[in-house]
């Protein structure tokens, strides 16, 4: 067994980011995600692993150091929550445009405007769809427990860097204060800079050597020709996305016949949700997807052929809803239930909504 | 005479008194005729060229005139978002200390959507050089009024003056970082004489020497023409420039050192 511990969200990230070899982490504090920072700085992993720990003096430029340590082919990662991510969004934009792999955590509070610093799951369109300006994705994940906040901080690396794309863990107020047994990764050796022209020499900024051109990390193409080809290779990327990386979990699926869809804590309090239904004869079912980005659609169109309803379990105005109903494509009921204003929604609610709106509907 | 000169007699290496830096591309430049920011590309790539640095140099080029800078020097390159390039430049040499990092701005650029990315990066001491081209106008998007832009000076979007009411005062961007204590050396230069140029790229090489000792920042302001956006000939944007701008914007050292001791900052003794 490794190391296992009982740590709250936020403090996992950190600690999962020192032990996967990150190499800078660049934030400016938000509630409720700054115990990420002062668990870093607490740390002091420049000391041990030789990464780097920067205070910002806003989102605008944590977004933007990321794209100088992630232009260098280093691992590079930032954290903020939901206010503080609008600012980021030039900086993602930028790095997307400049295919440079990097890590952005998002610990959404609720919205929109300063909004309040309970927990939401309201950005997931801003997650999903780009956020930012121009036609990009973002690979997104959604953890549901302490454990994922420490396993996908190495899995969003790893994505990043194998799409030269970033990548984003969009958590929640929740999943982010919540303290839960975790077993933390392994320590993995930061790269040196020879490894890292080894592995990344072939495109990132790393100071130009006489045998080859230099390297220019820009999303500038001013020649409509070219910026259309550069647009096509970026949508060739997302497919391949779609097609290789669709990461979700299914529970009690089998025979379902009314199946929630949920993610992040959402998707914890619907588990209960579907024990309960089941205790009462509802065949109900949970399926939860891990990458929001690429979207489980393959997955859900799998239960049309059992299934006589779906319905969206989300802290928001019904946002996921909308890819449910683009892969069921009208052939079932698809309905939300959600709670707004930093309310979670308790199981009680959710077995209500399913009897009220597909049941009884 | 039998021996007059042949051309192939001149044309040798002990003959050769200049040569292009071969840190610049052959690219043409796309700059106006008069602009300086040609004249500035040279004397850093010459710069880099004399202290031998090509490989472990990465430049940050902006958003505005110079965006294409990365089409001129040969040596890697990232292309900031308008304004970030501080940023950039920290979050490169943050995780690549041993590099020589620059940014190339303008005055739209640094001291406009910038500014609080320039004012920190230099507070906190980045050992990166920050090359600040202030021609008084933004150039690219077609010479609209400047944090630069001189009182009176029209532009675009000044077309009756700069006024004091409805714009404010033009922005002394140099001075204020000149009182930063994380600024190693702050100078303000230009490149319009022979002799401008030279002292140009000694603040340059001295930008850049200073970025290896790790004791600063160092920020070089070139004080620079726009003809285009100025709507006047090279040679009469040269004279406009020595008469308006230059009274406004000093040349010579604002500091020359290295970043502030932190005795006078510590309000007690720091925990280790």
């Amino acid at each position: 067994m490794g190391d296992i511990r009982l740590m709250k969200g936020n403090e996992v990230i950190a600690e999962a980011a020192i032990r996967c070899g990150c190499d800078g982490y660049y934030g400016y504090p938000i509630t409720p995600q700054s115990e990420i920072m002062e668990t870093l700085m607490l740390r002091r992993p420049w000391e041990e692993t030789g990464m780097v720990v920067l205070q910002a003096e806003s989102e605008v430029a944590s977004a933007n150091m990321l794209f100088g340590g992630a232009s260098a082919g280093k691992k590079v990662m930032t954290s903020s929550s939901s206010p503080g991510i609008s600012l980021m969004a030039e900086g993602i934009s930028y790095i997307a445009g400049a295919e440079l792999p990097a890590l952005f955590v998002n610990v959404q509070r609720g919205g929109p405007g300063l909004g309040t610093i309970q927990p939401s799951q309201a950005d997931y369109f801003q997650a999903t769809k780009g956020g930012g300006h121009g036609d990009y994705k973002l690979i997104v994940l959604a953890p549901s427990s302490v454990q994922e906040m420490n396993d996908f901080v190495d899995l969003g690396f790893e994505l990043a860097f194998k799409y030269r794309n970033p990548a984003m863990i969009l958590t929640d107020g929740v999943i982010g204060q919540m303290m839960e047994k975790v077993e933390l990764s392994e320590f993995k050796p930061r790269l040196t800079n020879q490894q890292v022209e080894e592995t990344q020499g072939n495109w990132a900024a790393t100071g130009k050597k006489k045998n080859r051109e230099r390297h220019i990390l820009t999303s500038l193409e001013l020649q409509s020709e070219k910026q259309e080809l550069h647009n096509q290779k970026l949508q060739a990327k997302y497919k391949q996305m779609e097609e290789e990386d669709v990461r979700f979990e299914l529970i009690n699926c089998d025979d379902a016949e009314y199946i929630l869809v949920a993610f992040g804590v959402s998707a914890r309090i619907s588990q209960k949700a579907v024990e309960i239904l089941r205790e009462k004869g509802i065949k109900a079912g949970l399926l939860r997807p891990i990458t929001l980005y690429p979207f489980p659609t393959k997955q859900i169109q799998k239960l049309i052929p059992q299934a006589k309803g779906f319905l969206s379990v989300e802290m928001n105005a019904g946002q996921m809803i909308e890819d449910i109903k683009l892969a069921v494509n009208g052939k079932l009921p698809v309905e939300h239930f959600g709670r707004m204003g930093g309310i979670i929604a308790t199981p009680a609610e959710i077995v209500e909504a399913v009897e009220s709106k597909l049941i009884g509907g | 005479m039998e021996d007059t000169l042949k051309i192939e007699d001149i044309i040798k290496p002990e003959n050769l008194v200049y040569k292009k830096t071969s840190v610049l591309t052959d690219v043409p430049m796309h700059y106006c005729y008069g602009c300086s920011h040609g004249v500035v590309h040279k004397l850093v790539a010459e710069v880099i060229e004399e202290m031998g640095i090509q490989e472990d140099t990465v430049g940050v080029s902006p958003v505005g005139c110079a965006v294409l800078a990365y089409n001129y020097l040969d040596i890697d390159w990232m292309q900031a978002a308008h304004g970030r390039a501080p940023a950039v430049a920290t979050g490169y040499k943050r995780v690549n200390p041993e590099k020589y990092v620059f940014t190339y701005q303008g005055d739209g650029d640094l001291a406009a959507i910038g500014t609080a990315e320039t004012m920190h990066a230099v507070n906190r001491g980045e050992n990166i050089v920050i090359i600040f081209i202030n021609n008084a106008i933004y150039g690219m998007t077609g010479g609209q009024m400047a944090p630069t832009t001189m009182l009176g000076q029209q532009t675009a979007t000044s077309p009756y003056g700069r006024d004091i009411d409805l714009n404010g005062y033009p922005l002394k961007i140099t001075e204020l970082l000149a009182q930063l204590p994380g600024a190693a050396y702050v100078t303000r230069q230009s490149v319009h004489t022979p002799g401008n140029v030279r002292k140009c790229k000694k603040a340059i090489r001295k930008a850049f020497e200073n970025s290896a000792k790790n004791i600063g920042t160092s920020f070089v302001e070139v004080v620079s023409t726009c003809n285009s956006g100025w709507k006047q000939t090279p040679v009469e944007a040269n004279e406009w420039m020595e008469e308006n701008m230059f009274p406004f914007y000093p040349l010579g050292d604002l500091k020359d050192g290295e970043r502030e001791k932190p005795d006078a900052y510590l309000v007690q003794k720091l925990k280790k």
